[in-house]
């Protein structure tokens, strides 16, 4: 019987480097690998023996792409060490700065990662020449999320203004009212955004996935929440090391995450917006609606669509911050180091971002454990690819190969993320 | 025709975290003009387009670390005219340097199960340590604003105008109050590279040295004046042992705190 290998030595826009491979013995998929050969960096080791009030500097060197994620889960995880409560305005600042985070790497990827798969473009760039407005317009939304974080953060990229307590200095009233005009356009651009790509040709493809993500009493998760998921899982964030468990496989240098006596499941912008519509701002509701979008969407290839509607959301979010900002009296709570293990859970743009340290009385890391959500992914896509290539056999080998490789992108993984964590190919025997 | 006298540019990656090339795209106001001026033969994480090398301008992020990156730097190097580094990654061997200063089996096994399946050097080293650099763009990460000047100088055919004096000089050009003198705000401006825009200064926090050494730093006085503000030995190691650890004159001076 004819063999056959779908391959790709390098995987392109998808943040880090990675490769995927799916070999075919007749008409059987019989292997998927997902190797990662992003070089590991051993982040987890070389905190040990740092300072508490490092680690979300440190951390957000693991990914360029989404650090405040990082900066984040880590403040999260010192404070729930140290029993400390970030609350009233610098809670909702902290908000803002991810509102920030989502559009800017959200509007990234729906403009000039994920978009061009379905225009059939080789990337944004050459987009640009046939749909220079809509590029323009995706850079816009970009630019947009950019300036919140560099105004609260500093700069776009690994900010300097985040600490373990809140902030380092915030900014004057009337620099936050400077951002509300762009933010307002940004809302429309994000709307139109969601009517956009709601049109776009989507491969029929359904499975019944686990979802992961927080879940808060009166808002769409951020910071804060119990983690649930489609099965019935409703844990608080310190149980996490009870229910999920990391697997070390030997073609990935990305650790493989299972819901332990479950297998594999899906985190991101699909599984907090299943198991949160209900907690979307009206408008963002009500865009969604409009674009034939349910309230559950099973669909992988459908993720831009729900991208999208989180871009309007996180417009929303950050403007209804802004409408209510009063300057904080402190820009920081005071904290005070002492020996325990904190843990800290957060919404990522792809997905819930798990932190736990433990610390001595001085504040000195004595462990840490990061668990990345693309590495939560793993094992997802490699099954939803087996899955794709199963019920597409007799697809062009060429067509095949570029709708696996957007089987992959549908997740929007970062790579250099998974690698504490992508080569595609698809072989036929 | 003129669109085949484009200079192509082409965009590496060994161990990072993807933030220097993402600056690229984060230049959202010049992106689309920038694309204009040169032909982007391999930039993985924007495109699946590959042109054949050889290239005008490689701009390489990230460090060497794994037996196959050490070998493909090389290639990198023949197939580029002009090679630039950018980012700490690149510079000085990046966060993931402080490796060097342990045991790299110990941090495997911290990190992996199975550490076998792990192939890594023991040490994290700059692009310059392997091949001829053409020049080094510092930061971690690197400033768009900067990155923007060394691609349109290398296209120009001109020196870069980036400067090589301390972040002292950027907060009293922009009227920054000094956070050490004034507020006894431990800060690593005076012996750290300019390029930033002194934020963390701007933002009443010290500077931590992402940019790392400035021209001639003298960082023998510097830490005299952080002992001066009560700062342990043991904390002046971490504050030089950070995102430019393993640049000379950052790694002798922590060196000299260890006891």
């Amino acid at each position: 019987m004819k063999s056959k290998t779908i391959k790709v030595d390098v995987l392109a826009r998808v943040e880090g480097e990675g490769a995927m491979s799916v070999k075919i013995q007749g008409r059987r998929v019989t292997d998927v690998k997902l190797r990662i050969f992003e070089p590991p960096r051993f982040f987890e080791a070389f905190l040990r023996g740092r300072k508490f009030y490092e680690a979300p500097d440190i951390t957000a060197r693991i990914c360029g792409i989404c650090p405040v994620a990082y900066q984040m889960s880590a403040c999260h995880a010192m404070e729930d060490a140290f029993g400390l409560k970030v609350e009233g305005q610098l809670r909702e600042l902290r908000r803002l700065l991810y509102c920030g985070e989502w559009i800017e790497s959200h509007a990234l990827h729906v403009y000039m990662l994920h978009a061009p798969d379905f225009l059939g473009y080789e990337d944004s760039i050459q987009m640009a020449k046939d749909h220079r407005e809509t590029v323009e317009r995706g850079l816009f939304l970009k630019k947009t999320g950019n300036a919140i974080v560099n105004l609260l953060g500093g700069r776009e990229i690994h900010p300097i203004n985040v600490r373990v307590g809140g902030f380092y200095k915030i900014p004057a009233k009337r620099e936050f009212a400077a951002l509300a005009e762009d933010l307002k356009s940004a809302r429309d651009v994000a709307i139109e955004t969601v009517k956009w790509v709601a049109k776009f040709p989507f491969p029929a493809f359904e499975r019944d996935y686990e979802f992961v993500a927080l879940r808060h009493p009166g808002e769409y998760p951020f910071n804060e929440g119990r983690l649930v998921s489609s099965r019935g899982l409703d844990i608080g964030i310190r149980e996490y090391d009870q229910h999920f468990a990391e697997e070390h496989l030997a073609h990935s240098n990305a650790l493989h995450s299972v819901l332990k006596d479950r297998g594999p499941y899906f985190v991101g912008p699909l599984a907090r917006y299943n198991l949160n519509f209900d907690r979307l701002s009206p408008l963002a509701q009500e865009t969604a609606r409009a674009s034939g979008l349910g309230s559950m969407c099973r669909n992988p290839f459908q993720s831009i669509i729900v991208r999208s509607v989180e871009l309007v959301y996180a417009c929303d979010e950050a403007l209804r911050i802004l409408d209510n900002f009063e300057m904080p009296d402190s820009p920081a709570v005071k904290v005070e180091p002492r020996v325990g293990v904190g843990h800290g859970c957060t919404e990522a743009p792809r997905g819930i971002l798990y932190h736990r340290y433990r610390v001595d009385d001085h504040g000195l890391i004595l462990d840490a454990k990061i668990v990345p959500p693309t590495s939560q992914n793993l094992k997802t896509i490699e099954n939803d690819l087996w899955q794709f290539v199963d019920a597409n056999f007799d697809m062009p080998q060429d067509t095949l190969q570029h709708q696996c490789e957007q089987a992959v992108r549908n997740y929007d993984p970062c790579i250099s993320c998974a690698t504490h964590f992508l080569k595609l190919s698809i072989d036929r025997e | 025709m003129a669109a085949r006298h484009k200079p192509k540019l082409a965009v590496w990656k060994f161990a990072s975290c993807d933030g220097c090339q993402l600056s690229l795209l984060d230049c959202e106001d010049e992106l689309l003009a920038v694309a204009g001026a040169v032909e982007i033969a391999n930039f993985a994480e924007a495109t699946r387009a590959v042109v054949k090398g050889p290239y005008d301008l490689s701009l390489v992020e990230g460090s060497i670390t794994t037996p196959h990156d050490e070998e493909r730097i090389h290639a990198v190097r023949r197939a580029s005219k002009y090679l630039v580094t950018i980012g700490a990654c690149a510079t000085a061997g990046g966060i993931q340097a402080l490796r060097n200063f342990k045991d790299v089996k110990e941090f495997t096994s911290i990190v992996y199960a199975r550490p076998q399946y792990i192939e890594t050097l023991n040490k994290s080293t700059p692009i310059a340590d392997h091949v001829y650099v053409d020049f080094e763009l510092r930061g971690c990460p690197i400033n768009k604003y900067q990155l923007v000047e060394v691609i349109s100088a290398f296209l120009n055919k001109r020196k870069p105008n980036t400067p090589a004096y301390g972040v002292c000089m950027e907060c009293k050009r922009q009227g920054t109050v000094c956070v050490m003198v004034a507020n006894g705000t431990p800060c690593l401006g005076p012996v750290t590279q300019a390029g930033c825009g002194a934020i963390c200064p701007g933002y009443t926090r010290g500077c931590y040295g992402c940019f790392g050494p400035k021209q001639t730093p003298n960082t023998k006085a510097l830490s005299a004046w952080w002992r001066g503000l009560g700062v342990p030995e043991t904390d002046l190691v971490r504050a030089f042992r950070s995102f430019n650890a393993y640049a000379d004159p950052f790694r002798k001076e922590s060196e000299s705190h260890e006891v």
